[in-house]
C-alpha cells in the first residue's frame, strides 16, 4: 500500500498538466479494474537536472540517427546504381552494394527508432509495479452451468429430436447424405485415376509404370545427351566416353528432330533421365541372366533417377564402380547392376537396355527393366 | 501553448471516442484493456518475436506476390543477369529472377522475406522451449499449447511451400523428394499425389497451386490461429513466476499503457529493423546461381531450409527396409519422412495430458515452475532435443564429412547409434543435473551461502564460513524453498552496492543526484 502513496507524492511534484481530478479518477479507474499500483514514480520530479539532460540526450541521438538512416535509405534508393552489372564489369563493386547498403540504411533507421523509444521508457515512463486480480474461477457458478445445461435440454426437447428418434437418425442420415455430394464435388476437380492411359497405343501407358524410352509402334529410340542448347540434338557413339566415364541422356526419336515442343517435352519429362557409363575396360561385372545383352560392351545404361526419393544418382565413383546419390548418399554397385549397396535406396537403379544401331549409334531397346524412382505401394516386391 | 494544443487534441479524441461510445456503449471495456497488466519477464518476448516476423512476413510476402508470377509456362530468359541468357526456365523461375534483378530494391524484399521466415520459425521453436519447459501449458492454458503445435506445424509448411515457388534447381529438388514422400504412404500414395501434383511429378499444376495455398490458405489459417491464440493469452492472462508479489490469484508487471504497448512497439520495430538488416547484408537462397529445374541435374550440397533439416537427416540414416505386403510394399521412406514427423507432432499436441499423467497434477497453475523443479518433463525436453539434433546433424552430416574430413559412412553409423543412445543419455544426464541443482538450493536455504571464507582451527581442521540467509535468535534459520531463485553470492543480495550516478567522465554531483529517483530504475 504504501507505493500507492508515493505515487500520489510524485504526482504532486512531477505532474503538470493532469487536472487534479483527472488524477483522482485515473486512481478510480484503476481500483474499478482491480489494478493495485504498488510502484509508479515518475522519474524525475526534478527537471532539467544534469542527469535528466543526459538521458534526454540519450534518446534524441538515437532519433537522430533514424533521421539520418531514414533520409539516406531514400537517397540510396534513388540514386545508387542499381542495375545489374557482370562480376569484373564496370561498377560492379557499386552494384553490389546496392542491396546491402539499403538494407542497412533501413534496418538501422528502425533499430535507432525502436532504440530511442525503448530508452524514453526505461528513463522517463513512470517505474510502474502493478498487480491485477485475475478473478479466475476454477469453473463458472454451479447455478449457471446448471441453468445453461437445462437451457440445451430444453432446447433438444422443444425440437423433438430428442423424443422422436426417427428424426435424428433421419437428420444424421441426411448430413451424410449432404456431406458425401459436397466431397466428392469439392475433390472432383482435382481427384484424378493414376493409372490412366494417355498413349495411343496400349503397351505405352503413360503411368508410373512406363517412361519416355517405352517404345511406340517401332520407331527407333536414341540416346540424346541431355546438355546444352535444347534444340540442339546430339546422339552418342561409343568415342563419345573416355572410360570411366558417364553421360546423362534422354530418349530422341527421329519424327522428333523438328519439333522444339517435343524435344524439350522429352527432357522435361521427369522419368526420362537415364545415365549412360562406361565402366573401365575389363570390369568384371555379376552375370545376371535376366540382364544379358543389355549393355554394348562396358557402356552400361541406368535410370538416372534414384529409387529412394527421385534425387539424380549423378556421381561416379570410379575407384570402386559406384553410383552416389548426392540427396541421402545411397550407393548403387555398378559391378551388381546397380544394387544399392549403402544407404537409404532399397531398390536397385533400373536398366535402360541399349545397342549399337547400323551406324554405331546408341539405341535403347526397350523401357527400364523396373519403374524408376522412388517407390511406392503398388510397386511388386 | 502547449496546454492549448494539448487540450485540442484531447477534445478530438473525446469527440471520437463519444461517436464510438455511444454506438457500442464501452468505457468500461476500453479502460479496462487498458490498464490491463502484462508480465515483463525477458522470456516472454519469444512469442512477440514470432508474431512480429510473421507481420513482416505478411508485408514482404504482399510485396513479392506483386511481381512473382506462379506459371510454368516455358520461356527463354533474356533479362539482365547475363550468366542464364537463352537459357529455357519456367515463367516462375524468370519471375523470381526478374524480382531479383529487374525490380530496384526486389532482392532486398526476396532476402527479407527469407530471412522473416528464418527467424519466424526459430521464434516458435524457442517459444514453445519456453512454454515447456516452465509448465506454461498446464491447465487452464492445455489448448492454446495445441493451437500452438498446430501453429507450428502449419508454419513450417508454409515455409516449405515458399521455398519451393521460385522451381529453381534447389527448390524443384525438394519437391521431387516431397513426391517421393507423397507415393511412400502405403494404400494411398499414389492417389494423392495425382491429386496434390495432378499426375506424374513434375506437371505443371503443383506451382500454381503451391501458390494458392503460400499467399492465401496457409497465411488466412496462421492469422486466423493468431488471432485466437492471442485471444486467449489475453483472456487468461499471463502467466509468471513465482516471487514476493506474485500469486496465484494475481498478474504482476506493467499496464498495457503506456508502458506496455510502447515496450511491445519497439519491439516489433526493432525486429523489422534487425530483419531489413539481414535481408540486405545476408545473401540468401541465390537462386540465378542454381539455375532452373532441371530432374537430371543436383547441385551438391542441395538442402531445405534450417528447420527441415531434421526430416531430410531422418531420411538419410534410416535403413533401406522395404516391407512387402503380399502383392504390395510398404516403401522405406515412409517411416523417416511420414510417420516420424506424424508421431513428433502427435505427442507434441497430447504432452498436456501426458505431462499430468508424469505429474498427478491436475491442479490450475498460473506460476511457473523452475525447469530443475520438473527433472521429469526437463528430462524429457532435453531428450527430444537430442533427438532433433542427431537427426540434424545427420542432415549436414556431408558437410560435416567434407569439413573434418571424416567418412560418410562413419557418419552415417554414428547417426544411427546415436539416435538410439543419445537421448537417453541426455535423459539421464538432465534428469541427474535437475536433481543436482535441486539439493544444491535447498542446501543454501538450510546453511547458507559460501562465502569463500575458510577458517581454520590451531588443530589443522578446516571449515568453509558459510552466511545465512536468515537468522533468529543469533543461529542460522533455515527457509523453506518457494520455488524461486536462490541466492548463491553475497552480492545477488544487493551486498556489492551500486554505482555513482554521473556522465562518462565525471559523477554527478552528491546533494542533486539523491533526489534523482529516476537513476535507480532497478527492481525492489
Ligand atoms: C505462429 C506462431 C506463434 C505465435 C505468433 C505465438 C505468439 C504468442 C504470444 C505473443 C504469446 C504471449 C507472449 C508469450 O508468452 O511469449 C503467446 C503465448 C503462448 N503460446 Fe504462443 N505463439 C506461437 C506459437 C506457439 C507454439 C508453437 C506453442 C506451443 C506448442 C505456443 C504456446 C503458447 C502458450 C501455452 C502461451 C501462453 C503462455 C503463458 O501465458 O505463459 N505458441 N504466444
Ligand atoms: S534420393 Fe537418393 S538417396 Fe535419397
Amino acid at each position: 500500500m504504501g507505493g500507492t502513496g508515493d505515487g500520489e507524492r510524485s504526482g504532486a511534484n512531477g505532474q503538470q498538466n493532469q487536472p487534479a481530478d483527472g488524477k483522482e479518477l485515473f486512481r478510480l479507474g484503476t481500483a474499478r479494474d482491480d489494478v493495485e499500483l504498488r510502484r509508479y514514480h515518475y522519474r524525475w520530479p526534478e527537471q532539467e537536472t544534469r542527469a535528466e539532460r543526459r538521458a534526454r540526450r540519450h534518446v534524441l541521438y538515437w532519433w537522430a540517427l533514424t533521421v539520418v538512416a531514414g533520409l539516406g535509405a531514400a537517397v540510396v534508393y534513388l540514386v545508387w546504381p542499381w542495375e545489374y552489372v557482370p562480376p569484373g564489369g564496370e561498377g560492379y563493386v557499386w552494384y553490389r552494394l546496392y542491396t546491402p547498403v539499403l538494407g542497412l540504411c533501413i534496418g538501422v533507421a528502425l533499430i535507432s527508432f525502436a532504440c530511442g523509444f525503448i530508452v524514453l521508457v526505461k528513463r522517463f515512463f513512470p517505474d510502474e509495479q502493478a498487480v491485477q486480480q485475475r478473478h479466475d474461477a476454477e469453473q463458472s457458478p454451479a447455478e449457471d452451468r446448471a441453468t445453461l445445461a437445462a437451457t440445451a435440454a430444453e432446447a433438444a426437447n422443444a425440437s423433438q429430436l430428442r423424443r422422436r428418434s426417427v428424426f435424428t437418425r433421419a437428420a444424421g442420415v441426411s448430413a451424410g447424405a449432404l456431406g458425401t455430394g459436397l466431397g466428392v464435388t469439392i475433390l472432383g476437380g482435382v481427384w484424378q485415376y493414376p493409372w490412366e492411359t494417355t498413349g495411343h497405343d496400349e503397351s505405352t501407358k503413360d503411368t508410373l509404370w512406363h517412361t519416355g524410352w517405352a517404345q511406340d509402334g517401332d520407331e527407333t529410340v536414341y540416346l540424346r545427351e541431355d546438355s546444352g542448347d535444347v534444340h540442339e540434338v546430339t546422339l552418342l557413339t561409343p568415342e563419345d566416353i573416355a572410360a570411366p566415364g558417364l553421360m546423362a541422356v534422354v530418349p530422341f526419336r527421329e519424327s522428333e528432330r523438328d519439333d522444339p515442343e517435343a524435344l524439350r517435352k522429352a527432357r522435361e519429362r521427369a522419368d526420362n533421365p537415364a545415365t549412360l557409363l562406361r565402366l573401365p575396360p575389363g570390369t568384371e561385372v555379376e552375370p545376371k541372366a535376366v540382364r544379358e545383352g543389355m549393355n554394348v560392351g562396358d557402356f552400361y545404361a541406368y535410370s538416372r533417377i534414384c529409387t529412394h526419393l527421385g534425387c539424380p544418382v549423378g556421381m561416379y565413383e570410379g575407384r570402386t564402380d559406384r553410383l552416389f546419390c548426392p540427396c541421402h548418399q545411397s550407393m548403387f554397385d555398378l559391378r551388381r547392376h546397380a544394387e544399392p549397396i549403402f544407404g537409404p535406396a532399397a531398390r536397385p537403379l533400373p536398366q535402360l537396355p541399349i545397342d549399337l544401331d547400323e551406324s554405331g549409334y546408341f539405341i535403347a531397346k526397350g523401357d527400364f527393366t523396373a519403374p524408376i524412382g522412388p517407390s511406392f505401394w503398388e510397386l511388386e516386391p | 501553448m502547449t496546454g492549448q494544443r494539448h487540450s485540442v487534441s484531447v477534445k478530438a479524441g473525446g469527440r471520437l471516442f463519444d461517436f464510438v461510445d455511444e454506438r457500442f456503449p464501452s468505457a468500461d471495456t476500453f479502460r479496462h484493456q487498458l490498464n490491463k497488466v502484462f508480465q515483463k519477464h525477458g522470456s516472454f518476448l519469444l512469442g512477440e518475436v514470432a508474431l512480429y516476423s510473421f507481420v513482416v512476413l505478411l508485408l514482404s510476402g504482399t510485396y513479392l506476390a506483386w511481381f512473382f508470377d506462379p506459371s510454368m509456362e516455358t520461356v527463354t530468359y533474356d533479362g539482365s543477369y547475363t550468366m542464364l541468357h537463352g537459357i529455357e526456365m519456367s515463367r516462375a523461375y524468370e519471375s523470381s529472377l526478374d524480382i531479383s534483378f529487374e525490380v530496384r530494391g526486389g532482392l532486398l524484399a526476396r532476402q527479407i522475406h527469407h530471412w522473416a521466415a528464418l527467424v519466424f520459425v526459430a521464434a516458435i521453436v524457442t517459444h514453445m522451449g519456453r512454454i515447456f519447459f516452465t509448465g506454461a501449458f498446464r491447465k487452464p492454458r492445455e489448448l492454446n499449447w495445441v493451437i500452438g503445435v498446430l501453429l507450428l506445424t502449419l508454419a513450417i509448411v508454409e515455409g516449405f511451400t515458399g521455398y519451393s515457388l521460385p522451381d529453381d534447381l534447389l527448390s524443384g529438388t525438394g519437391l521431387r523428394i516431397t513426391s517421393g514422400i507423397v507415393m511412400s504412404i502405403p494404400v494411398l500414395g499414389t492417389w494423392l499425389h495425382w491429386i496434390v501434383f495432378g499426375g506424374e511429378f513434375q506437371g505443371e499444376e503443383i506451382i500454381p497451386r503451391l501458390f494458392t495455398i503460400h499467399i492465401l490458405l496457409l497465411p488466412g489459417l496462421l492469422l486466423a490461429l493468431i488471432g485466437v491464440h492471442l485471444g486467449i493469452v489475453w483472456y487468461q492472462k499471463h502467466t509468471q513466476w513465482r516471487g514476493t508479489v506474485s500469486r496465484e490469484s494475481n498478474a504482476v508487471g506493467v499496464r498495457v499503457m503506456p508502458t506496455f504497448a510502447a515496450k511491445s512497439g519497439s519491439l516489433f520495430t526493432a525486429v523489422t529493423g534487425i530483419l531489413a538488416a539481414m535481408g540486405g547484408l545476408l545473401q540468401i537462397n541465390p537462386i540465378w546461381n542454381y539455375g532452373p529445374y532441371k530432374p537430371s541435374h543436383v547441385s551438391a550440397g542441395s538442402q531445405p531450409d534450417w528447420y527441415l533439416i531434421w526430416v531430410d537427416g531422418a531420411a538419410r540414416i534410416w535403413p533401406a527396409w522395404e516391407i512387402p505386403v503380399v502383392d504390395y510394399r510398404i516403401p522405406a521412406a515412409m517411416w523417416p519422412t511420414v510417420v516420424t514427423p506424424a508421431l513428433l507432432i502427435g505427442a507434441a499436441l497430447c504432452y498436456p495430458w501426458i505431462d499430468k499423467l508424469i505429474s498427478n497434477d491436475h491442479a490450475r497453475h498460473n506460476q511457473l515452475q523452475r525447469p530443475r523443479d520438473a527433472p521429469v518433463r526437463t528430462a524429457i525436453g532435453a531428450m527430444v532435443i537430442a533427438f532433433l539434433l542427431v537427426l540434424l546433424a545427420s542432415g549436414v552430416n556431408d558437410i560435416i564429412a567434407h569439413v573434418f574430413d571424416i567418412s560418410l559412412d562413419g557418419l552415417i553409423w554414428a547417426g544411427r547409434i546415436g539416435i538410439v543412445f543419445l537421448p537417453f543419455a541426455a535423459y539421464l544426464l538432465t534428469y541427474h543435473v535437475c536433481r543436482a541443482l535441486q539439493r544444491d538450493d535447498r542446501k543454501v536455504l538450510e546453511e547458507g551461502m559460501e562465502t569463500g571464507i575458510i577458517r581454520r582451527y590451531a588443530h589443522g581442521h578446516m571449515v568453509d564460513i558459510h552466511q545465512p540467509l536468515a537468522i533468529s535468535d543469533g543461529e542460522a534459520k533455515p527457509l523453506q524453498y518457494s520455488g524461486t531463485r536462490v541466492p548463491k553470492k553475497a552480492n545477488e543480495l544487493g551486498l556489492a552496492g551500486k554505482p555513482v550516478p554521473g556522465g562518462l567522465l565525471r559523477p554527478d554531483p552528491p546533494a542533486k543526484s539523491e533526489s534523482q529517483r529516476g537513476e535507480d530504475g532497478g527492481e525492489s
